[in-house]
């Protein structure tokens, strides 16, 4: 098992509250399970798994609020089988019909270092860890990904970039603050139908600490 | 074709005398960073105007129809002809055995990627329940920011007509009503955009799409004209494109060869000749290539 920390940053952020998730609201900082996806960009494999130890709250939290259209239906499956069977049909969605203003509340201008655990799962890894480390470590240098990581939603892309000393890095921000419970991630065990798992966040002097984090469902 | 590279791109556009982008928070006023001051376009603001661009070019057929669509570009919503790929065999059978399973679903999302242009450049959400009932798209696009921070005009404009008989009597037959029109002077704006080929290989986006893609960003805006809009025009489109498919350099590093700034001496920007754009185009890391579209 290795540890690697990342340094994100980028213009906005939106970790969505999933109680205020019709009218966005983001969390006050990075949810655990956000952090996962952004070392999961640049490397996954069903072999590994990554945990979050830490996350370090580098910039003041600001907010921005932004109003745009988006619309209130999915896309059909069972018209796009009736189309796919038949050859024809009409699927397109008119966007003056199925309209929704839907205001986000954003995170603007934010800066994390997260710290997480590459933890080896599948016999290669559990073999071979040290393929899967020099794999992330290279990716991460050279800025290599799967997919640009994003902050929350695919339209805040994140920067990263990999902290190899800690000490040589500023500190983080000077607060502490209970930030109430928020998600920690799906608990993905039955994939049909994921629950969501939450701890108490505290940020103590910039720093939320998850290996202490009480996790429940 | 597949894809087999890594792309990120920055897209450079100016709006001179109009409105790029309303804010229906603040009555339809140019989007604003009320901090800053800087201008901000939404990344789905663009996304519409790159379908609309793709729907006109292609007549909306398949294989480049467009699933979201706006009636006041066309209003030509005529049967279709869908290519049939192999699906009946997959809607008799046992199909209804496992109805909603992973596997009907998967098979209807490959058909719809193959038919929508936006559904396997964008990504959609499908609406059974799975898991998996998403589609997420190669290409992925940032807010665009201006380079300053913009003034928003607001102008009083009248009409010699009134919309109702009512409205024509209150007046005495003066028949005039007052309207309201938002813009911008001048203003140019950055996004940010990313291609991955590892999600492009999930939908099916290759590099006819792409060469599409890049055309409608080049002229989205040519076909976007209407009164709200001013003069809007790409004043640039900078490809950077990666030997790999995982890249081989940080967007963000990228991104920062392109620097736009106001021209010495000039205190007030009107138009894109006040501003210059530096492209630092050498030294670029290993593998890296760059190509000016627009």
């Amino acid at each position: 098992m290795t540890s690697f920390c990342l340094e994100v940053a980028g213009d906005y952020a939106c970790f969505t509250r999933p109680e205020m998730k019709v009218e966005r609201v983001s969390y006050d900082v990075i949810t655990p399970s956000a952090a996962r996806s952004i070392f999961e960009a640049i490397l996954w494999k069903p072999a590994i798994r990554w945990e979050v130890k830490r996350i370090e709250v580098l910039k003041p939290i600001r907010w921005i609020s932004v109003r745009r259209n988006e619309i209130s239906s999915k896309l059909s499956v069972r018209n796009a089988q009736a189309a796919m069977g038949a050859g024809k049909g009409n699927l397109g969605l008119y966007i003056e019909e199925e309209r929704q203003q839907r205001a986000s509340l954003l995170l603007r201008d934010v800066a994390y270092r997260l710290h997480a655990d590459l933890v080896p799962v599948g016999n290669d890894a559990l073999s071979n860890p040290a393929k899967y480390r020099d794999m992330f470590q290279r990716r991460a240098e050279k800025g290599q990904c799967v997919n640009q990581p994003y902050l929350g939603c695919r339209e805040f892309a994140s920067r990263f970039r990999l902290v190899s000393d800690i000490d040589l890095e500023a500190s983080p921000l000077n607060e502490s603050r209970d930030l109430g419970w928020m998600l920690y991630d799906m608990d993905f065990e039955h994939p049909d139908d994921p629950k969501p798992r939450f701890f108490r966040a505290q940020i103590e002097n910039g720093i939320i600490d998850l290996s202490k984090a009480q996790v429940t469902g | 074709m597949s894809l087999t590279n890594r792309y990120d791109f920055v897209l450079v556009f100016d709006v001179r005398d109009g409105n790029p982008n309303g804010d229906p928070d603040a009555g339809n006023m140019p989007r604003l960073d009320a901090e800053s001051g800087h201008g901000l376009v939404t990344d789905v603001s663009l996304k519409r105007k790159v379908r609309n661009f793709i729907g006109m070019m292609k007549g909306e057929t398949p294989p480049f129809d467009i699933y979201v669509k706006e009636k006041a570009v066309l209003n030509q919503a005529h049967e279709k002809a869908y290519v049939a790929i192999g699906a009946e065999d997959e809607l008799k059978g046992d199909a209804k055995k496992r109805k909603g399973s992973g596997e009907t679903v998967d098979k209807a999302r490959q058909w719809m990627c193959k038919n929508f242009f936006d559904v396997r450049t964008f990504g959609a959400v499908m609406s059974l329940g799975v898991n998996c009932g998403q589609v997420r798209g190669p290409v992925q696009l940032t807010f665009a920011r201006s380079v300053d921070p913009i003034i928003a005009q607001e102008h009083s404009i009248t009409r010699m007509a009134v919309a109702t008989e009512a409205e024509a009597e209150k007046q005495q037959g003066d028949n005039r009503t007052m309207g309201r029109k938002h813009t911008v002077p001048y203003g140019i704006y950055v996004a940010h955009g990313f291609v991955s080929s590892f999600l492009a290989k999930q939908t099916g986006f290759g590099e006819e799409d792409l060469e599409l893609l890049w055309q409608a960003l080049e002229n989205m805006f040519e076909h976007d004209r209407s009164a709200a809009r001013g003069e809007m025009s790409t004043r640039g489109l900078y490809v950077f494109k990666h030997d790999s498919e995982l890249g081989n350099a940080h967007a963000h590093a990228l991104f920062d060869r392109i620097q736009i700034a106001r021209k010495d001496g000039v205190d007030v920007a009107r138009s894109f000749k006040d501003y210059e754009v530096t492209v630092d185009d050498t030294g670029l890391p290993p593998g890296v290539a760059l190509i000016k579209r627009a």
